[in-house]
């Protein structure tokens, strides 16, 4: 048993969903009492989908069990059949239904239903809804796909997105983009907009693009074992990874490596003077591990910050993620515990979150700026304007919503120029940013309590006087994190426990680059 | 109530039929009640999928550590292989230590507890033993294979009243949690007819409580709390029936019923209402405006249904093509029902695919069905208004009753207003 207050993902079945629910011409009969119908908001809402995710749940009820959920799930399977006529059909148990044991795909079997019937297994009390996604569409393409003559034209699958998916939508036609640059044609992109028999040709393509390895890599080794076609490692997402991925996908096809960046702006923006000010923000990312290891690189080599922490949620890439960390000199956390994820956010006083939505509430309780990178998402990360998060497009995407929830480069100036201003001051947060102006509150003693159970490594305790306190203060809210962490350090490491205006300013004056 | 003529829907016969339901189940209501019991925690003992289901219904995250969670099973918990009832007591103690502002803890069962009959009633007996006198534990089904959507609510309040101290005194129990703003409204209305003492249940927290036993009468706010109308009068307590406090009849039904069973005078029932009752009026008119002649369908979801039929039929001129329920319960909705008038289907129970087979062939004005419907509705070209708002809004009572109406209006307003096309 364990105590969970906010969840990153879903259970498997919901990563099902996420897979029937992006296909065409499927549809998922789904052993499950009546409150797991909550799962198709989020692609109603959420999402805003204009349809009903093709999902016929059996809703028992206490009453039947123990006498007829079997009768029940054959009946909605028949149901659903001939209602809606699928080229397939997925089937299996939500964690309640695990528990009673009716083998949903047993039964379907002995139906004698004219289409394929996909029974899926996954464990609800071991596992989550990537890796249901993930199993789903390997089982969807292992019982449909089959080797095939190739295309007479090089073409590729682009596998992967699926319906919930960040940004999932926008990346396909920027990928789509990619290949097209290198005369490279399309086969089938699934699981999102396939039908079943997309799925059965996807043997003609000559390589798979494995978009996102969260909910596709089972699928894209079964294809090179058993198709003979190779995948793609690289992940396009930043200019430096996009790059990587066109020479990747020449070495693959042989096809001469070209790349149109003439739309290409996040190099530029990124020298331009206005941001210099980026230089060095200290940075912390978290997410699923595919987008956090893409935005780690962005962040460094193409941002110019300083990445102070990482991790995933989704343990699947915990290896992947943990080597990274290393390379950046940092310790990954790998967990999916929210309350986790808010106390290392805490203690390393980043001044900016690069993370998903939960790290955005985290952010706002911690006034800290934060841009969202990875699922979960909510309702405003699914943007009526095109705005993928791979290829140039993307790469342009990125270094605009990275740089929104920061103060600008002037800006920063003045709110230091006039921090004791009475409208400009640092609490009033960044201008371009909606919401009312908070007026200042002279000596507002509540504010800005010292940071509980700072600093974290040090064994003595330090206490801030008063002087220095209030010196802190006159630091812009955007640094201050910093200021109060770098001082804390500089104390302990020399065994200071008062600190004072003094202390400060020699931090600083160590700290100064 | 004789005044008011009643024409008698209460003897329709009800159309029930048995296939997918689409609805929540009983743990959606821990999102309103552990806002209205501020001292209270509710602790699911579930899946992955009720944590999900919580987060997802809650559509925000309101607080980085709200006062509901859920312990999640594990294979070792299924497997036998750790004792389930000892993990329990594991996660309460650190729950507890960690969050001293606890008074009252709600073991909430799901599907997942209930089908490998994880005894939490023995648990809370167990707990509550143990944190005697600072914190009391109970129990209560939230499970979607017991419960649907607002019968959560029902079952809390109907485990809290076993433990209610007894008492004689003649008192009147307001039952049903309802946005503070509205519970002080009602209070207030009853207060200046001089009736009182009146207890409210859920009380907003447990030093708040009080006894109840013969004397106390009791009314309810909610029409979905069966259970805890029976509850309260196995423990010797009387119901007042009356039609839902919604718009300014229901108000005025209901308070007359509360008012008669107080022996307060008409001169003092007419000062006290109204003035609120003409406010009422007038908000209502004016909302109810685009509603008149319009039809209006309701999916089932948290049996608010037929009381709010019964509002737009009677106060904003609607007319109701089908009022599902996912329950009825004549004994508490009946007096509504003996309002209504007109033809119209009643139905108990759902198959979603059926009833969306009827709502395409009726084409109503109006639609009020559940979050996994409406867009999908609105995008075949129906109107839709999501039915969970109802039950997060305040739309009890006389203030309240322009809003309400305004709720059923806006869908309407909206979808007359936006122009997308070409100008020609
Ligand atoms: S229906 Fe059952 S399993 Fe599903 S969320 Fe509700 S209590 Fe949990």
């Amino acid at each position: 048993m364990k105590l969970t207050v906010w969840t990153y993902e879903g259970p498997p079945h919901v990563g099902a969903m996420r897979v029937a629910t992006g296909m065409r011409d499927l549809h998922y009969v789904l052993h499950a009492p009546q409150g797991d119908t909550y799962a198709d908001l989020l692609f109603t809402m959420i999402e805003r989908r204009n349809h009903r995710p093709p999902v016929t749940y059996t809703t028992f009820q206490a009453r039947d069990l123990g006498s007829d959920t079997a009768h029940l799930f054959k009946t909605a399977c028949q149901d659903a059949y001939d209602r809606f006529r699928p080229q397939a059909l997925i089937v299996g148990a939500s964690c309640t239904a695990e528990l009673i044991q009716d083998d949903p795909g047993g039964m379907a079997e002995t139906m004698d239903l004219p289409v394929p019937v996909i029974p899926l297994e996954l464990p609800s009390y071991q596992r989550k809804e990537n890796f249901g996604a993930d199993e789903t569409f390997f089982q969807i393409v292992r019982t449909l796909a089959r080797p095939m003559e190739r295309t007479a034209r090089v073409t590729a699958n682009l596998i992967g997105p699926t319906a919930l998916g960040f940004r999932h939508r926008d990346d396909i036609t920027e990928v789509t983009a990619l290949l097209a640059d290198m005369g490279i044609g399309v086969n089938v992109v699934g699981p999102m907009g396939a039908s079943p028999d997309d799925i059965a040709r996807m043997g003609q393509a000559h390589f798979n693009v494995l978009m996102y390895p969260e909910t596709a890599e089972s699928a894209a080794r079964w294809m090179e074992r058993e198709l003979g076609q190779p995948f793609t490692k690289t992940v396009p997402i930043g200019v430096g990874a996009t790059r990587d991925f066109v020479a990747e996908v020449a070495a693959i096809t042989g096809v001469e490596p070209a790349l149109d960046d003439s739309r290409l702006r996040l190099p530029w923006y990124s020298a331009s003077v206005d941001s210099t000010y980026l230089t060095g923000k200290r940075v912390f990312l978290f997410g699923d591990g595919t987008h956090v290891a893409a935005a780690a690189r962005i962040a460094r080599d193409e941002m110019g910050f300083e990445v102070v922490g990482l991790g995933c949620y989704n343990r699947e890439q915990a290896r992947t993620i943990r080597a990274l960390a290393k390379d950046y000199g940092v310790e990954a956390l790998i967990t999916d515990d929210y309350l986790e994820v808010e106390q290392t956010i805490e203690a390393l006083a980043p001044e900016m979150i690069l993370g998903t939505q939960m790290e955005r509430h985290i952010g706002k309780r911690l006034g800290i700026p934060c841009a969202v990178i990875s699922a979960p998402v909510h309702v405003q990360d699914f943007p009526a304007r095109y705005s993928p998060q791979m290829g140039i497009e993307g790469a342009n995407v990125i270094f605009d919503t990275w740089v929104h929830p920061l103060v600008m480069g002037l800006e920063e100036h003045l709110l230091t120029m006039f921090r004791e201003d009475f409208e400009f001051h640092d609490e009033a947060g960044a201008s371009h940013h909606g919401g009312a102006a908070k007026a200042r509150v002279e000596e507002q003693e509540a504010e800005e309590t010292p940071a509980p159970g700072a600093p974290a490594q040090s064994s003595i305790e330090i206490v801030w006087l008063p002087a220095a306190e209030k010196e802190l203060k006159k630091i812009p809210f955007f640094v201050r994190g910093k200021a109060r962490r770098n001082t804390e350090t500089y104390a302990s490491e020399r065994g200071v426990s008062e600190i004072s205006v003094d202390t400060l300013y020699e931090a600083k004056a160590h700290y100064a680059r | 109530m004789k005044d008011l003529a009643p024409t008698g829907c209460r003897d329709l016969p009800v159309l029930k039929q048995r296939g997918q339901h689409e609805v929540f189940c009983g743990l959606t209501g821990i999102i309103w009640l552990h806002r209205k019991m501020q001292d209270a925690f509710f602790l699911v003992i579930g899946s992955r999928t009720c944590a999900h289901l919580l987060q997802s219904a809650a559509g925000v995250m309101i607080f980085a550590e709200p006062r509901f969670g859920t312990a999640i099973l594990e294979e070792t918990d299924l497997a036998g292989m750790a004792d389930a009832q000892e993990e329990l007591d594991r996660e309460v103690a650190r729950l507890l230590s960690r969050r001293t502002d606890i008074k009252q803890l709600f073991l909430v069962g799901s599907c997942p507890s209930e089908v490998i009959k994880l005894d939490l009633a023995r648990a809370a007996e167990r707990l509550s033993q143990q944190y005697a006198p600072n914190v009391r534990v109970l129990n209560f089904s939230g499970s979607g294979i017991e419960t649907t959507f607002t019968q959560g609510e029902d079952a809390c309040l109907a485990s809290m009243v076993p433990v209610l101290p007894a008492s004689d005194e003649r008192q009147l129990l307001l039952v049903g949690a309802l946005p503070d703003v509205v519970e002080e409204q009602a209070l207030g209305l009853l207060a200046d007819m001089g009736i009182g003492p009146v207890r409210v249940l859920p009380a907003a927290r447990a030093a708040d409580e009080y006894g109840i036993g013969e004397n106390t009468v009791f009314a309810m706010t909610q029409p979905f709390l069966g259970d805890t109308h029976g509850a309260l009068e196995r423990r010797g307590a009387r119901h007042i029936p009356a039609p839902f406090p919604f718009g300014d009849e229901g108000t005025t039904a209901w308070l007359r019923a509360v008012a008669d069973e107080f022996g307060v005078s008409d001169e003092v029932f007419e000062r006290v209402t109204a003035a609120p009752r003409a406010r009422a009026q007038k908000a209502v008119a004016q909302a109810a405006e685009v509603l008149r002649g319009r039809s209006v369908f309701f999916f089932p979801d948290s049996q608010l249904e037929v009381p709010l039929a019964r509002f737009l039929t009677r106060e904003c001129g609607m007319q109701a093509v089908e009022v599902g329920t996912p329950f009825l319960h004549k004994g508490l909705v009946g007096p509504d029902l003996d309002l209504m008038e007109g033809e119209f289907t009643l139905s108990e129970g759902q198959d979603v695919d059926l009833q969306l087979d009827r709502v395409r062939a009726a084409q109503p004005d109006l639609t009020v069905c559940g979050l996994g419907l409406a867009n999908p509705l609105e995008a075949e070209g129906l109107t839709t208004k999501w039915a969970i708002e109802l039950v997060f809004t305040p739309v009890h009572f006389y203030e309240q009753a322009g809003d309400l109406a305004g709720l059923f209006s806006r869908p309407i307003r909206r979808r007359d207003l936006l122009k997308v096309e070409a100008a020609e």
